[in-house]
C-alpha cells in the first residue's frame, strides 16, 4: 500500500494545533516584554523555584500522591477480582467501570457535595444512626475522595488487562512446587503485574496533579493545586509568561513519566486506555 | 464460602462508591425541591422546564452541534491519517505516532491553554469556530488509535488482488480496505462523539462569550448551586450516551467473536 499522502492533512493539521501551539506556550515561557521588544529571559522558571509556588507543587504532589496511592490500594484487589471472574462476566464488570466515566465529570463531582455537605445525605445518616457527623466538605480529604472517585477506573482497567494476560500456567508451575497462595502472589503475579500498575499509577497521577476543577469545586477555592495556579495566571492574574513556564515544566514532567510508561508497557497500544 | 463473600461485598462496595453518585443526581431530577439537600415528592417538572430554558437550550445545542461536526471532521481526517500512518516506513511512523500521543498523554489545561494562545496569536476570535477546532484536534489521535488496529489485522493479499484484478488503488482502498477496518471507524467516531460532549478543561478555554457548552454552564452554576433541570438534562443524556456505549460493545464483542470463530 503506497498511500503515505493522505496522511499529510493530518499532519499539517497537527503542526498548526499541536505544534505551533506548545512553541508558542515555549516562546512565552522564556520571553519578557523589554522597551526594545521581546528579550530571552528564564526569570519565569526561576520564580516558579519561590517557596510560595514550590509549596504549591509540594502540596499538589503530596494530594495527588495520596490519591493514587489509596486508588492503587483499592485497585489492585478489584482487578484481581475482575481479572479472575468467569470470561463471561469480565466484560460486564469492566464495562460498569468505564460507565460513569461517559457521565459528566462535573456535575459527578458536584454530586459529591450533596452527599458530603454539612447537611448532606451522608452526615443525616450518620444522624440517624446516633454516630457522628463528618465535617469534610472543603478540605483537603473532600480533594483527594474526589480525585480518587474520579481516577479509579485509570488505575483499575490497566492493572486488569495486563493481569488478564499472565500465562496461567505459571501460576500452577509455583503451586505445584509447593507455592502457598500469598507467595504466589508476591512472586508471579505482583512481579508480572507491575507494567499495569506503573501505567495505572501514571494515568492517575498525572491528571489528579494538573486539575483544577476537583479542587475549585471540593476544596472550596482555597487550596490552590498546580492547575488552578495555570489556571489563574491566565484567566485573572494575566501574566501568560509565568502561566506558560508552569505549563512547559508540567509538560516536561508529563513526557518524562510517559517514557517511563514505554519502557515497561512492551506493546505500544498498552498507552491508551482503550 | 467466606473467600467469595469478601470478593463480592467488595466489589458491591467499589461499584456503589462510583455509582452512589449518580444515583443521586438521577433521584434529585425528579425532586419537587429545589434544594439539594430535601426530598420534596416527586415531580417531573424539571424535565418540562429543560426546554424551556434557553440559556441551557443554547449549551445544548453547541455541545450537539460541536460534538456532530467534531467527531465527523476527526474521523475523515483521522481515518485517512491511519491509512497513511499504516503505509508508512518505521521511522515516519514513530515522529507521527509520538505526535499523535502528545494529545492524550497532555494535561488538558496545557492543551487548552495552548490553543487558546495560538488563537489569540493569530488574532481569531474565541467562539464556536475556535471551539470546534480544538475539539477536533483532540479527537483525531483516539480516531487514530481506534482504527489502526483494524489495519494491522488486515491481510494484505486481499488489496494486492483488488489491484491485481484491474482495480485502481483508490477503488481499491474505497471497495476492499475501507469495508474491512469500517468497525474501527465507527468505534473512533463514536468515542470521538462523547468525548467532546463530556469535555470540559479544553472547552473552557478555547470558547468566548456567547458560545458555551453543558460543561462550561454547570462550571458556572457549580458555585450558586446547580439547578434540578441540569440534573434532568444530564439524566437524558447519560441514558443516551448509555445506549451509544451498549452499541460500541456489542459490536466490539461481535468483532472479537468473530476472530475467536477464525482461529
Amino acid at each position: 500500500m503506497k498511500n503515505k499522502l493522505i496522511a499529510y492533512p493530518y499532519i499539517v493539521w497537527m503542526i498548526l494545533f499541536i505544534v505551533i501551539p506548545i512553541l508558542l506556550v515555549l516562546s512565552y515561557s522564556v520571553t519578557y516584554k523589554s522597551d526594545t521588544g521581546l528579550a530571552f529571559t528564564l526569570q519565569h522558571y526561576k520564580r516558579f523555584f519561590d517557596p510560595l509556588y514550590i509549596n504549591v507543587l509540594i502540596h499538589s504532589m503530596n494530594l495527588a500522591l495520596i490519591s493514587t496511592l489509596i486508588c492503587l490500594v483499592l485497585g489492585y484487589p478489584m482487578a484481581m477480582i475482575i481479572a479472575k471472574a468467569p470470561v463471561r462476566h469480565r466484560n460486564m464488570m469492566v464495562l460498569f467501570f468505564v460507565i460513569p466515566m461517559w457521565m459528566n465529570f462535573l456535575l459527578r463531582t458536584y454530586s459529591w457535595m450533596s452527599l458530603l455537605e454539612r447537611s448532606g445525605l451522608i452526615n443525616k445518616l450518620l444522624k440517624l444512626l446516633q454516630l457522628p457527623t463528618l465535617n469534610i466538605m472543603y478540605t483537603n480529604v473532600a480533594v483527594v475522595l474526589g480525585m480518587v472517585y474520579n481516577f479509579l477506573p485509570f488505575m483499575v482497567l490497566p492493572i486488569y488487562s495486563v493481569l488478564v494476560k499472565i500465562d496461567k500456567s505459571l501460576i500452577e508451575a509455583a503451586q505445584d512446587l509447593g507455592a502457598n497462595e500469598s507467595e504466589v502472589f508476591l512472586k508471579i503475579t505482583l512481579p508480572l503485574s507491575l507494567p499495569g500498575v506503573i501505567s495505572g499509577f501514571i494515568m492517575v497521577f498525572m491528571p489528579a496533579i494538573t486539575t483544577f476543577v476537583i479542587s475549585r469545586l471540593l476544596g472550596g477555592g482555597q487550596f490552590t493545586l498546580i492547575g488552578n495556579l495555570i489556571e489563574q495566571q491566565f484567566l485573572s492574574a494575566g501574566d501568560w509568561n509565568f502561566g506558560s513556564a508552569i505549563s512547559i515544566l508540567m509538560l516536561i514532567l508529563i513526557l518524562l513519566s510517559s517514557l517511563v510508561m514505554s519502557k515497561y508497557g512492551k506493546d505500544k497500544e498498552g498507552v491508551g486506555l482503550w | 464460602m467466606v473467600n467469595r463473600f469478601l470478593k463480592k461485598l467488595y466489589s458491591f462496595l467499589i461499584y456503589l462508591f462510583l455509582y452512589a453518585p449518580i444515583l443521586i443526581l438521577i433521584i434529585f431530577s425528579f425532586n419537587n425541591s429545589k434544594s439539594r439537600g430535601s426530598w420534596g415528592g416527586f415531580t417531573l417538572k424539571w424535565y418540562g422546564a429543560l426546554f424551556k430554558d434557553s440559556q441551557i437550550m443554547s449549551a445544548l445545542y453547541y455541545t450537539i452541534t460541536v460534538a456532530v461536526t467534531s467527531s465527523i471532521i476527526a474521523t475523515l481526517i483521522g481515518t485517512a491519517a491511519a491509512i497513511g500512518i499504516y503505509s508508512m516506513n518505521r521511522k515516519q511512523k514513530n515522529i507521527v505516532m509520538n505526535l499523535t500521543y502528545i494529545p492524550v498523554l497532555n494535561a488538558d489545561i496545557v492543551t487548552g491553554i495552548s490553543l487558546m494562545i495560538l488563537f489569540i496569536f493569530i488574532k481569531l476570535p474565541l467562539g464556536f469556530m475556535t471551539l470546534l477546532i480544538a475539539h477536533i484536534t483532540f479527537n483525531i489521535p483516539y480516531v487514530i488509535l481506534s482504527v489502526l488496529p483494524k489495519l494491522k489485522q488486515l491481510d494484505n493479499n486481499l488489496y494486492e488482488a483488488a489491484l491485481d484484478l484491474g482495480a485502481t488503488p483508490w477503488y481499491a482502498l474505497w471497495k476492499v480496505i475501507i469495508p474491512e477496518i469500517m468497525p474501527g471507524i465507527i468505534t473512533g467516531a463514536l468515542l470521538a462523539f462523547t468525548l467532546s460532549i463530556d469535555d470540559f478543561v479544553i472547552s473552557f478555554f478555547t470558547t468566548g462569550s456567547g458560545v458555551s457548552n453543558l460543561s462550561i454552564i454547570i462550571y458556572s452554576m457549580a458555585r450558586r448551586g446547580i439547578k434540578p433541570k441540569i440534573n434532568a438534562l444530564s439524566t437524558l443524556m447519560f441514558i443516551t450516551v448509555l445506549s451509544l456505549l451498549f452499541i460500541i460493545n456489542s459490536r466490539t464483542n461481535k468483532n472479537s467473536q468473530r476472530k475467536e470463530d477464525v482461529i
